[in-house]
């Protein structure tokens, strides 16, 4: 990545951005208590007197919820410690107990590492676990909480497990935090315990950006930007903050250690909550739980299960494909994330064309990734073999997959069903004699070394034949037929 | 039936009667609804009576007689429940205006368990407002007033359960136990009170005041049925993560064992620091438990003094989060203003009282940026002294010996304007709850103006069998007229005082 300076009138700035992700977990149910942890129910119909905060109500820590929090450390590269909790007191309508559950000096995951695309490392400070809070909605007024008539509070939310990892200070660019937020998402992804969407608020970002003169090592002072809910906002975000400090910088300011808002149709961040306003959160130990000190045996357990991490997983699918372009890096972001790599990597093993088996996965498996994930490598090889071989054409070879995948079966008895018979080779001659005859102008110039007119040949086939022929045979036979 | 010869024997003779079918658990509880009822106006023993739901599940203990089944070792027998315990469907207040009109819809494991065991529940029992105080007195529903005279505190904070049993109200009740709330005010009435060790009794649906310290125990004229009731709300509950898991001891085997061998420590830092008749009554316990065969000595425990001033920074700073989730927002009092936040200030400000709120801000500040290291960290450290110096004395006792109050009961509004004097009198009763261990307080003794005096019996964690042992010598031995029931003098000075 080439290295992002802003020019002042003074001289170069850096960039130093650090990254709090806060992850929900994917457990079945809440960090706390027993209520059914899912997004998009009616409102606080997933409750009850934990999560809830109701007098007399008790956590009891979510067994799930800690193995989910050991596989994100441990892909992580963090060191899994005995930890603790603390509670994080500060008044809140959407924090039921107006405290919220956290890690604080002794959190679970320690220390770690995230390398980004380019091999750049990024630090991991720590990776801890926490409770979620509920979701208030302000009606009237601008949606925001000033100037509403009234709020409304669904605390389905409330008590959804958690994990915020805390990167270093280690990024310097708004596309470097791009890379780290997608590289992290991935990992995420591939141990389970996050299903990444960042635009349901599964995944969010709070950025924390300073600049410095290129020549010092100092830090500046930052500010914390929130609201960030997606890739594009954080790059936007985070390159419109360091641009602000710049400028007040080179004016003579000072920039004053705040959270700070981003509003992505302005484009702008503004001021939330100045340094004097922040909150004491009277952190101390929460007595309602009980130490967490996972035993070895636990976290070898959990280890043992956690499979590849998204980089292994990436040289994996490169090795199979045996070469590497843009439109692959795509394809294999896709089912990397979807978790398809897989059943590529094993049905290339089988012998099947490796560039029609990652198109096939990452573009008509990818619509059914459960499915896919559960596929024979032995029969999806047969079916790109059934496309390479040209006895099925692409429009037919989507279709079986399709079948395939929705209703199981042979690619050959579905390839049958679906009245897919290859054509037979003088029945093609056939229909191509027949087009020639039909059309002895375009026929002429195409002998005459029109290249252009092919597709209309092609296409006139492959409209006789109602797409049951392999474009690439017919184009041979045509070019063959010219001499 | 009168309710004399429905309560003869206590709460186990109730149950086996009415299991045998010789006494209905209908007629049980119709009498003590009855004495409750004509009680309140002088006594205000209770914020809720719940007549209603008494009589159906005193029938239902009864239709389980008829059919020959097993209707629990307390059947029939009616209990009283200290109000910051969740009962479904019942109001629960902790004597706050901030909980008006909440109804739980859950029971505390407590309640549930009692419920199966075929106790009746009667109704929730006047209380310090979140049972921060030690004599019922702020209570937002006004004092409840010791049996043995009126013009008296019970003690606190489990004020109006102690006064419901010594007025033979209730065989049993539930009390909670922070720094002394169920032995000081038991010991001020004249009655039975056991705070069990911390997670040996499940606190779920107890309403926190300061969870490390919070600890659910019975109220009961005997230790027998203390230890029963004991019996039945103890052992594990999954929904909370600091209940022990450990078998819990057969309590009526226990009481049975005698002191034969047993080890006595007299703890003697604290008879300096009570009255006369208070340290008398230790002496003639130490004595009495020599006789019967335990080898008695004086212990220094220093440290323990410290216990209070630790208590007073922990206690407040659990409770000033613990008391944060009353905002208005979900339930009880709500008090508009023209933001959330001035809705919250607005709420808390007319909710809470003068000795909640100050306990809030205490601990608010004893939490603060700057301050936690000083005072919160320090109070942690002098526990952690408090409980190796406990851990000595018990390499060579099984028991200590103890004044449970400094003084007996003292007059209604006494202390209520020096906060710290009233603090004193737990300065006994909290380092057991900073230790964690178990303690009880049994009537012993008479002392000045003829009101009762109870010596405390500490123990290790667990060490309820051996703590048992040594309450049960006491109480053979206790002065005659120590205990109640006692009739409320009706024709004394209090009388026609409204509550
Ligand atoms: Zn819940």
């Amino acid at each position: 990545m080439s290295k992002y300076t802003i020019a002042g009138e003074s001289g170069e700035w850096e960039l130093v951005v650090g990254l709090e992700v806060h992850c929900e977990l994917l457990t079945k149910t809440k960090l706390f208590c027993g209520c059914p942890n899912v997004f998009g129910d009616e409102p606080n119909t997933n409750v009850c007197p934990v999560c809830l905060g109701l007098p007399g109500s008790l956590p009891v820590l979510n067994r799930r919820a800690v193995e989910m929090a050991m596989a994100i450390g441990t892909a992580l590269g963090c060191e899994i410690r005995p930890s603790s909790f603390h509670r994080k007191n500060y008044f809140y309508p959407d924090m039921p107990k107006d405290y919220q559950v956290t890690q604080y000096d002794e959190p679970l995951n320690v220390g770690g590492a995230l390398v980004l695309g380019d091999g750049t490392p990024i630090g991991i400070v720590r990776a801890h676990m926490e409770e979620d809070t509920g979701k208030t909605t302000h009606m009237g007024g601008d949606g925001r909480i000033h100037g509403a008539d009234y709020s409304l509070v669904d605390y389905n939310r409330s008590g959804v497990p958690l994990v915020e990892i805390v990167s270093a200070p280690d990024l310097r660019s708004p596309e470097e935090a791009r890379s780290y937020v997608s590289e992290l998402r991935a990992i995420l992804v591939a141990t389970g315990a996050s299903d990444g969407r960042m635009e349901e608020g599964s995944l969010r970002v709070d950025a924390n950006v300073s600049v410095r003169r290129v020549t010092s090592h100092e830090f500046g002072t930052r500010c914390e930007i929130k609201n960030l809910n997606s890739l594009r906002s954080l790059v936007r975000a985070i390159d419109y903050e360091a641009r602000r400090q710049v400028e007040l910088l080179e004016e003579g300011g000072s920039v004053d250690q705040e959270t700070r808002h981003w509003n992505e149709l302005e484009g702008r961040t503004s001021s939330m909550r100045s340094k004097e306003e922040a909150y004491d959160y009277r952190y101390f130990p929460e007595p309602d739980l009980v130490p967490l000190a996972p035993p070895a045996e636990w976290l070898a357990e959990v280890v043992a299960g956690l499979g590849l991490m998204p980089a292994d997983r990436r040289e994996r699918l490169a090795l199979a494909l045996g070469e590497s372009s843009e439109a692959i890096e795509e394809q294999i972001a896709t089912v990397i994330d979807l978790g398809l790599d897989d059943l590529v990597v094993t049905t290339i093993a089988t012998g099947a064309d490796s560039r029609l088996v990652m198109a096939r996965a990452a573009n008509e498996a990818a619509q059914h990734p459960d499915a896919a994930r559960q596929l024979d490598p032995e029969r999806f090889g047969e079916l790109i073999g059934l496309e390479a071989s040209g006895t099925l054409s692409a429009t037919q070879a989507k279709a079986v997959l399709a079948e395939l995948l929705t209703s199981g079966g042979h690619p050959v008895d579905i390839a049958d069903q679906l009245g897919f018979k290859a054509l037979a080779s003088d029945e093609l001659g056939a229909v191509i004699d027949a087009v020639i005859t039909a059309n002895p102008g375009e026929w002429e110039r195409y002998v005459g070394g029109d290249d252009k007119v092919a597709q209309f040949l092609l296409g006139k086939v492959m409209r006789e034949t109602k797409g049951r022929a392999n474009g690439k045979l017919v184009a041979e036979a045509l070019a063959s037929r010219r001499g | 039936m009168s309710e004399t010869e429905a309560f003869a024997g206590g709460a186990l003779q109730i149950a086996a009667r009415v299991r045998s079918g010789e006494l209905s658990a209908r007629a049980v509880t119709e009498a003590a609804l009855e004495e409750i009822a004509a009680s309140e106006p002088l006594l205000h023993c209770f914020n809720t009576i719940t007549a209603e739901l008494a009589l159906a599940g005193a029938d239902a203990v009864d239709a389980k007689v008829l059919a020959g089944e097993d209707p629990g070792p307390l059947a029939g027998v009616p209990i009283a429940l200290k109000d910051n315990l969740c009962t479904k469907g019942v109001p629960t207040t902790c004597s706050s205006r901030i909980l008006q009109g909440w109804r739980p819809p859950y029971d505390a494991t407590v309640v549930a368990r009692l419920s199966a065991a075929g106790a009746v529940s009667v109704g929730k029992t006047n209380l310090d407002e979140f049972a921060m105080g030690s004599s019922t007195e702020t209570s937002a529903t006004g004092p409840t007033r010791n049996p043995w005279d009126p013009s008296r505190v019970p003690g606190g904070s489990s004020g109006g359960s102690a006064a419901a049993v010594a007025a033979g109200l209730v065989p049993l009740a539930l009390g909670s136990d922070t720094g002394g709330s169920i032995r000081q005010p038991a010991a001020l009435c004249g009655v039975v009170g056991l705070k069990p060790t911390y997670g040996l009794v499940s606190r779920y649906g107890l309403v926190a005041f300061a969870s490390s310290l919070d600890q659910i125990g019975p109220f009961a004229l005997t230790l027998a049925d203390a230890a029963m009731t004991l019996q039945v709300i103890a052992g594990h509950d999954e929904r909370d993560s600091t209940s022990l898991t450990h078998p819990v001891a057969d309590f009526a085997t226990e009481l049975k064992r005698g002191v034969e061998g047993l080890r006595v420590g007299v703890v003697a830092d604290f008879l300096s620091e009570a009255s006369g008749s208070c340290a008398a009554a230790v002496r003639q316990a130490a004595d009495a438990l020599a006789d019967a065969g335990a080898l008695v000595r004086e212990v220094a425990i220093p440290e323990l003094l410290h216990g209070l001033s630790a208590y007073y920074l922990i206690a407040p700073a659990e409770a000033s989060s613990n008391l944060a989730r009353y905002d208005g927002v979900r339930y009880g009092l709500r008090v508009d203003g023209d933001d959330v936040q001035a809705m919250n200030a607005r709420t808390r400000s007319a909710g809470f009282g003068d000795e909640v709120k100050r306990r809030i801000m205490l601990g608010t500040y004893v939490l603060s940026a700057g301050y936690y290291d000083a005072y919160y960290a320090q109070a942690q450290r002098v526990r952690t002294v408090i409980l190796q110096s406990f851990a000595r004395a018990y390499e060579d006792c099984d028991v200590l010996l103890a004044p449970t109050t400094p003084s007996v009961a003292f007059p209604i509004g006494a202390k209520t304007a020096d906060p710290l004097e009233m603090y004193l009198s737990d300065l006994f009763t909290i380092p057991t709850n900073l230790a964690g261990h178990p303690a009880l307080s049994v009537p012993f003794a008479l002392g000045e103006d003829g009101l009762p005096v109870g010596v405390q019996v500490l123990a290790p964690a667990l060490g309820e069998g051996q703590m048992l042992r040594a309450g049960a010598a006491l109480e053979a031995v206790a002065a005659p007229g120590a205990r109640g029931p006692v009739r409320p003098q009706l024709g004394g000075p209090m009388a026609g005082v409204a509550k």
